[in-house]
């Protein structure tokens, strides 16, 4: 591994200092994807500033009946917390389907939304790719694509975003505080992350010197939430596809729903085609369907992940009969 | 290449002993227990955060020792293999439930078991749990296996490890 420097500072201030005045400065949270790319020469870094013991781990009840979580709250500390688990089962069921005990016990939230994608190639220093060098080319377009991207890709890069948590957020409207020595700024988490274009390196719309201080949750959407992942695996696997919904029907009618999709993006999805078409008509499976397909229409498929487009309809089929069914117990009724 | 930072001291508190060892400061914390600390019950697996047998404790939260610095757990308790044996009820119910055969997954296992337990008796949900809101959840097979699930086990001996975690459990003699 290259070497690295290490400073753990006192406050938020220093460690803005810290990463403002130097130029090879990151900042360091759980580490579990960070420390990883570090090991394997995919990132690099001359210094890691540890934010992840800052005062920034708490989670406050705001006076729009919303939520204030630190940045530093660990992913574990935030699935399990009771008002979370209440009033946004959506984010609860995320992050419990994300990776496993131990790297939720370490991951910060902040870190996630920061988190790099698990396409092989990006971590093949062997590969051509335009997410970790620019212009390089991209190996995965015509090599294994079955995790690729379906919506968002560009010529230069189909990598699929990895983050659950970051499904959840888009779909609950959250919003993201970035704090630099220039002040603090809030940006959508639908706006956080950006699509690849011509610069597939460039992730999202904070700067290499902004930290994200803290995930802005507003009050619950009404309705009952889920989310829904499918993988290779029963657990500890990255989502082929998922679901993240918010569904309020009243009088029979779709009142409002959230739709979030993971594992077909190249960011975290927000289907605003598909809540528009679900939004102010009845449920159905017929409905639903109609409404995926809206959402993928654009979809750019290779042979082996085309089959993603049906997984998702699929999914947010069973995802929203499930929460249109009152009696079953197994979606979190949000209080 | 940049010349290498200097290392330096850097103080650990391992099963409840202070040590300090020079360290680099891209030092592992599973590099510092096993070959600063002379601590070898802590595995390297796959050193990429996959397969959990480098799980410790750290201030209580099991956490992999090959994605966290060594420098990241200065100030906190560490808590290897060796602070919980050798005779943890844990460790018996795992020999007695054939839960190991070549036994290179084990401590991991023994440690995060014992994170888990710790996250289960504090009334933490995981993604099998039908209600999110409540406030016991019972620790059926399923919920260990999806709660374990950082855990492999190469030689397969996932069932014994689930049965004796269950035993444990079910006793409340983990603690």
């Amino acid at each position: 591994m290259r070497p690295f420097d290490y400073a753990r500072p006192a406050d938020v201030d220093e460690a803005l200092s810290l990463v403002g005045d130097t130029p090879g400065a990151r900042f360091l949270g759980g580490g579990t994807n960070l420390v990883d790319l570090l090991r394997r020469g995919v990132e690099t870094a001359d210094l890691l500033v540890d934010v992840s013991r800052l005062p920034l781990d708490e989670i406050e009840e705001a006076a729009d009946g919303g939520l204030r979580v630190g940045a530093g709250v660990r992913n574990s500390d935030l699935a399990h917390h009771p008002l979370v688990r209440r009033r946004y089962p959506v984010l609860s069921r995320a992050l419990l389907s994300g990776a496993s005990g131990q790297l939720r016990a370490m991951a910060t939230v902040g870190g996630n939304l920061h988190q790099r994608t698990r396409c092989p190639y990006f971590t093949d220093l062997d590969a051509p790719c335009n997410k970790r060098d620019r212009g390089a080319g991209c190996a995965a377009r015509h090599g294994a694509s079955r995790g690729l991207a379906v919506l968002g890709t560009s010529e230069r890069c189909a990598a699929t975003h990895p983050s659950d948590l970051a499904v959840a957020l888009v779909a609950l409207d959250a919003r993201i505080e970035l704090a630099s020595r220039d002040g603090v700024r809030e940006v959508s988490a639908d706006g956080f992350h950006v699509l690849p274009g011509e610069t597939p390196d460039i992730e999202t719309v904070a700067r290499r010197d902004e930290l994200v201080t803290a995930v802005v949750l507003p009050s619950p959407p009404p309705g009952r939430g889920d989310y829904r992942k499918v993988r290779d695996r029963a657990s500890y696997a990255f989502a082929l596809v998922s679901v993240a919904a918010v569904l309020d029907v009243v009088d029979g009618d779709v009142a409002s729903v959230r739709l979030g999709l993971g594992g077909v993006g190249t960011v975290p999805w927000r289907a605003h085609r598909a809540e528009a078409h679900l939004t102010g008509s009845p449920l159905s499976d017929e409905r639903v369907a109609e409404a995926v397909a809206l959402e993928l229409a654009d979809a750019r498929t290779t042979p082996d992940n085309a089959f993603k487009v049906e997984l998702a309809r699929r999914t947010a089929v069973a995802t929203l009969r499930r929460l249109a069914t009152p009696s079953d117990s197994t979606a979190g009724a949000i209080a | 290449m940049p010349a290498p930072p200097p290392a330096r001291p850097v103080t650990l508190t391992v099963n409840g002993r202070r040590t300090t060892a020079s360290l680099e400061p891209r030092t592992s914390l599973l590099d510092a227990l096993r070959e600063q600390a002379g601590l070898t019950g802590t595995k390297k697996g796959c050193d990429q955060g996959a397969c959990g047998a480098c799980t410790v404790l750290v201030d209580g939260r099991r956490v992999l020792g090959c994605l966290t610095l060594a420098m990241q757990a200065e100030g906190c308790h560490v808590v290897t293999i060796e602070g919980v044996g050798p005779h943890h009820p844990l460790q018996d119910a795992v020999v007695h439930h054939d839960g190991l055969q070549c036994g290179f997954c084990t401590p991991g296992q023994v440690c995060s078991a014992l994170g888990m337990l710790a996250e289960h008796r504090a009334g933490a949900p995981s993604l099998v749990t039908e209600d999110l809101a409540a406030d016991a959840v019972p620790l059926t097979s399923a919920e260990i296996r999806e709660r374990m699930s950082g855990n492999l086990c190469r030689c397969g001996a996932h069932n014994g490890l689930v049965a004796a975690v269950r035993e444990v459990a079910e006793s409340g003699s983990a603690r």
